[in-house]
């Protein structure tokens, strides 16, 4: 026994693998009791396919722009294939579109339900100790709508595309004969999924905690989620009737975004960030989210300011419905205006700042082990940080009249959404895949690709940074011969990135089939989801789960005998466990 | 294993996904009504309610959008606001508010019964609050109808032609509105006299009071059709036309849009273009036109090429846009508004508030079909006697969302009605 010398009065208790008869994944068989689940657990494993498939579609879209702009005049829509695919349309159409279809799937199908709809409805209850979400039904029902929504999109890809960018500003949307409809009613749909699962985790958290999990004993990823929640909840909405107003803008003219009949289309602009831009922090909430999880396991050690990071979650919340103006400020806004939606985005580094020195102070004389979680985690803190400094250029007024509409604007973005929101995501799959699965990936293999996608992501965006300085403007498809150098760069690291993803992929397929068995416990972690089987039961818990501290590792060591973690705890007298009530069946057998 | 089954089922209480096929629900102690992964009713009610809350707020936010939008424009645009409220029938207006806070009192009355279990009392409240519902949209059936013969739309489709007020022929949007509520009807008298036929009791018990909903629907139509059309009777001969509307010898009532006929109406259109221009804000769209007459100077200097693009395209942008409300910076607007012979009814301008008229009505009306959806739903499980003391939160929250759908209602009616 080498879990350390057991002082007397302490017992090993090594969760190790405890089989229980039936996990989630095969407690019932069949595509219909997939289908129909009302589990927590499948929802999330369907989402996490979903937005994967919908990440792989988006990603091809990417290549597709990133080859294109390969040479200065665009190499990839004008060349025979494409003219022999697409004859009536120009390749700058084609390049229209492609960027379009990009932006809109990438954000509207994937970057916002990856985290919260995909790893959130799998850990939420798990974390929370509770058996599920509080509505099952409705939980279910999201996915179908983001299924509907994901079926929208792809009907608009291939009717007449889309050729409007990701953000519809009138009063080309409303003109442009693209299937804006069609796409934007994908965006309604969307949104009502997106409200639902938040919607399903505020009353999730709020009630369903079980005794003894008190706010402050909640995992930070549940703050995270939560405060992501009370965004889709309060500005989801407002997205909601922005489309519908900009349908019957299409359809019956109704005057109010379209200039040709007395509309106003700032108003367009001011509806959808008010939307927008708290949707950049439903994006990015949940990722933080993961982030505190991955330092605070990896590093054995206790997360530094719990309480700061939850509040700044909260924090971030709030303060992101004050900011929409930053999108506008070339929009003829007036100073005043202007200046006052400077100074509130600059309000809202402060929180974010929080929390990147705390994960840092957590790191600080932690005993950090390099897992692949650890490293993408690590991954993570580098690139925000150069996404939210860079988001503060942008948010100070002079620098944005030269910035604004620049490949800068596209360098920020992907800092915070690729190098944050997606590295995180795939911290945080590596991390749990062993509790959805029951199955350890390789640990080189994932390694690599966590060294892929840093390189990659870093040639292909740094890069871009000088462009848009240097006044290469967003979304075009050709470009002066000057700037070719710089967008070959980004090309190259392009399909780098492309590589590490699909490196990724593969590494976490293949544990599927010649994974280890993967413990209770892999990572050593101290939150409740990994006091039960990997992969859990479908209840979640065998017995009703004894709430801790979350961030206690003092009781948790490395066995090297056993070759896993184990708990050392004070001995206590066993009572056979009256089966409660509500545990199933096979608890008490 | 019964759980494809299970997921499949409308029960509400039912749970899928347990491979023991022996863990029924008669081995411990959840009652039928209480979901598996809840502990207690209490939290059950608790997390219904505090969903439905969200819920809410979630429809709060939706309007406010709507909101938002009639609130700048109607800024922008006080007299075309006032001048088309006009259109809009109080008397309707009124009595719909009337009938859905009626409706409000029996719901929350129905919720009480709900606690209490008085399972016939709670079916005579919920059937109520239909019919209150019906009554509501039946109204709205001919205010809707009218108006769109009128040619009262929607800015792209406005075709209101005050010299021909009321054009002759037209489809008729009364009878496309009632036909389905026509086939429902019928359906449901057929379901009646079938099911007393073969003597199915519960079904029987439901479409009674459900084909009084659907009456009600008529006795809607009725009331709108006699209001209206007393209206007009009352204006045959004052024939105001509403370009003076807003010079405060606006007409007092309802339909304005009188019979005028085409000389009447221009010897009105004179006081009306002054009482426009009079109004601040018919110039305060243009404030800039003082930037602009500086633009202009500076731009006769030949080599101000940059400059002269500019004014060039600003011209062409409030050439394009036909009222210009914001972009109409390149003449003084109340000149434009006393040369020209404008009124509030140029159709891009009224489309406007009518525009935002059946958006806000529109969508108000769809939740109002969504509530009906519900209490139906609601009315068919009170006559199975689902609810009891310890069991009412559909009820309570099904409450919750119609008096939100009233609320939104009081807003809208003295923002719409009543402004002028
Ligand atoms: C840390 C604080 C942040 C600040 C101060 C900030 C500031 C800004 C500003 C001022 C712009 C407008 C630039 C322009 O169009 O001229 C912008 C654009 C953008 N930001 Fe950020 N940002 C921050 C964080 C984030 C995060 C966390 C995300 C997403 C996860 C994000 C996503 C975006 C996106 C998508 C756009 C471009 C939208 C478009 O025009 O298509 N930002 N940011
Ligand atoms: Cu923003």
């Amino acid at each position: 026994m080498s879990a350390g010398s057991v002082p007397s009065g302490y017992e090993v208790n090594d969760p190790g693998y405890p089989t229980p008869q039936e996990n989630y994944l095969t407690n019932s068989k069949g595509i219909l009791s997939w289908a129909f689940t009302l589990d927590h657990k499948r929802i999330g494993m369907m989402y996490l396919i979903g937005v994967t498939s919908a990440f792989l579609l988006g990603g091809l879209l990417a290549l597709g722009i990133r080859l294109h702009l390969f040479a200065p005049d665009g190499i990839l829509f004008n060349n025979a294939l494409f003219q022999w695919l697409a004859p009536d349309k120009a390749p700058n159409d084609i390049y229209n579109q492609v960027f379009t279809l990009h932006g809109a799937i990438m954000v509207f199908l994937f970057i916002i339900p990856s985290v919260p709809a995909a790893l959130g409805n799998f850990l939420v209850p798990v974390m929370l100790g509770a058996k599920d979400v509080a509505f099952p039904r409705l939980n279910l029902s999201s996915f179908y709508l983001w299924v509907g929504g994901a079926l929208f999109f792809v009907m608009a890809l291939l009717a007449s595309g889309l050729d409007t960018g990701w953000t519809f500003y009138t009063p080309y949307s409303t003109t442009t004969d693209s299937s804006v409809i069609l796409a934007t009613t994908g965006a309604f749909v969307l949104g009502f999924s997106s409200i639902f699962t938040g919607l399903n985790f505020i009353v999730t958290i709020n009630t369903m905690r079980p005794p003894g999990m008190t706010w402050f004993r909640m995992p930070l990823f549940l703050w995270a989620t939560y405060s992501t929640s009370i965004i889709q909840v309060l500005a989801t909405p407002v997205l909601g009737i922005t489309l519908l107003l900009l349908i019957a803008e299409r359809t019956l003219h109704i005057g109010i975004f379209d200039p040709e009949y007395n509309g106003d289309p700032v108003t367009f602009q001011h509806f959808f960030w008010f939307y927008s831009h708290p949707a950049v922090y439903i994006m990015i909430l949940p990722a933080f989210g993961i982030i505190s999880e991955l330092i605070s396991v990896h590093s054995h050690k206790r997360i530094f300011g719990y309480r700061f990071i939850a509040y700044s979650s909260i924090a971030i919340a709030l303060l992101s419905f004050i900011v929409w103006g930053h999108h506008m400020f070339t929009s003829g806004m007036s100073p005043i205006t202007t200046i006052i939606f400077s100074a509130l985005t600059f309000t809202v580094s402060v929180p974010s700042a929080i929390k990147v020195f705390n994960w840092v102070a957590t790191m600080f004389k932690g005993s950090i082990s390099l897992t692949t979680p650890m490293v993408y985690a690590i991954a993570f803190i580098f690139l925000f940080t150069i996404g939210g400094l860079t988001g503060l250029h942008l948010g100070t007024l002079a620098t944005d009249m030269h910035l604004h509409d620049t490949y800068f604007v596209v360098a920020h973005f992907h800092y915070v959404m690729v190098g944050g929101t997606v590295v995180a995501f795939l911290g945080g799959v590596f991390h749990w895949w062993p509790k959805m699965v029951g199955k350890m990936y390789s640990e080189a293999g994932g390694l690599l690709s966590a060294a892929l996608v840093f390189i990659g992501f870093n040639l292909t965006f740094l890069p871009q940074f000088i462009l848009g300085s240097r006044g290469m403007p967003r979304r075009y498809a050709t470009y002066d011969p000057e700037f070719a150098p710089l967008h070959q760069m980004s090309t190259y690291g392009a399909l780098i990135l492309g590589v590490g993803l699909f490196v990724a992929l593969f590494v976490l397929l293949m544990s599927l089939y010649n994974g280890k068995k993967a413990p209770a416990n892999p990572w050593g972690g101290a939150t409740l989801e990994w006091n039960c089987t990997s992969p859990p039961p479908f209840y979640n818990f065998e017995r009703p789960p004894v709430v801790g501290d979350p961030y206690e590792f003092g009781d948790i060591r490395w066995d090297t005998e056993l070759d896993r973690y184990v708990k050392v705890e004070p001995q206590r007298e066993r009572v056979p466990l009256e089966t409660p009530a509500e545990t199933p069946a096979h608890a008490s057998e | 294993m019964a759980t494809t089954d299970a997921g499949l089922a409308s029960d509400a209480h039912e749970q899928p996904g347990h491979g023991h096929s022996d863990h029924g629900h008669g081995d411990h102690d959840h009652p039928s009504y209480l979901a598996h992964h809840f502990d207690t009713p209490e939290q059950q009610f608790d997390s219904g309610k505090l969903g439905m809350w969200l819920f809410l707020v979630t429809e709060v936010l939706f309007f406010s959008g709507m909101f938002c939008a009639y609130a700048i424009f109607r800024a922008w645009r006080p007299e075309v606001f006032e001048g088309c409220s006009q259109f809009l029938n109080t008397k309707l207006g009124a009595i719909n508010t009337g009938v859905l806070l009626f409706s409000s009192f029996t719901m929350a009355w129905g919720v009480r019964c709900a606690q209490k279990e008085q399972h016939k009392l709670l079916t005579v409240m919920l059937a109520t609050t239909l019919s209150c519902a019906t009554v509501f949209l039946g109204v709205k059936a001919i205010e809707y109808s009218h108006k769109w013969h009128l040619g009262l739309l929607p800015a792209g489709l406005f075709s209101y032609d005050p010299s021909n007020p009321h054009p002759v022929g037209g489809p008729n949007y009364l009878a496309y509105i009632c036909a389905p509520f026509v086939a429902i009807t019928i359906g449901v008298a057929i379901w009646l006299v079938v099911s007393f036929l073969r003597g199915a009791k519960f079904q029987l018990e439901c479409a009674k009071p459900l084909l009084v909903v659907c009456l009600c629907f008529f006795v809607g139509v009725g009331l709108g059709t006699i209001l209206e059309s007393g209206g007009e009777e009352g204006h045959h001969e004052d024939d105001h036309a509403v370009v003076a509307s807003t010079d405060g010898a606006a007409p007092e009532h309802g339909e304005a849009h009188s019979h005028a006929d085409g000389d009447e109406h221009a010897e009105h259109e004179e006081p009306a273009a002054e009482a426009v221009a009079s109004l601040p804000a018919a110039g305060a769209m243009s404030n800039d036109s003082a930037d602009l007459a500086v633009l202009e100077r500076l731009a006769t200097d030949a080599t101000n090429t940059g400059l002269q693009d500019e004014l060039a395209a600003r011209k062409a942008q409030s050439e394009r846009s036909s009222g210009g409300i914001l972009y109409d910076v390149s003449d003084d607007a109340s000149a434009t508004v006393a040369s020209a012979p404008e009124n509030v009814l140029r159709p891009s301008r009224a489309g406007v508030f009518f525009s935002i008229y059946y958006c806000m009505t529109g969508i108000h009306a769809i939740h109002i079909l969504a509530g009906i959806g519900v209490l139906v739903w609601l009315l068919v499980r009170s006559i199975r006697m689902d609810f009891n003391r310890n069991y009412f939160g559909p009820v309570d929250y099904v409450g919750l969302y119609w008096h939100i759908v009233d609320m939104i209602w009081i807003y809208l009616f003295p923002l719409m009605y009543l402004i002028r």
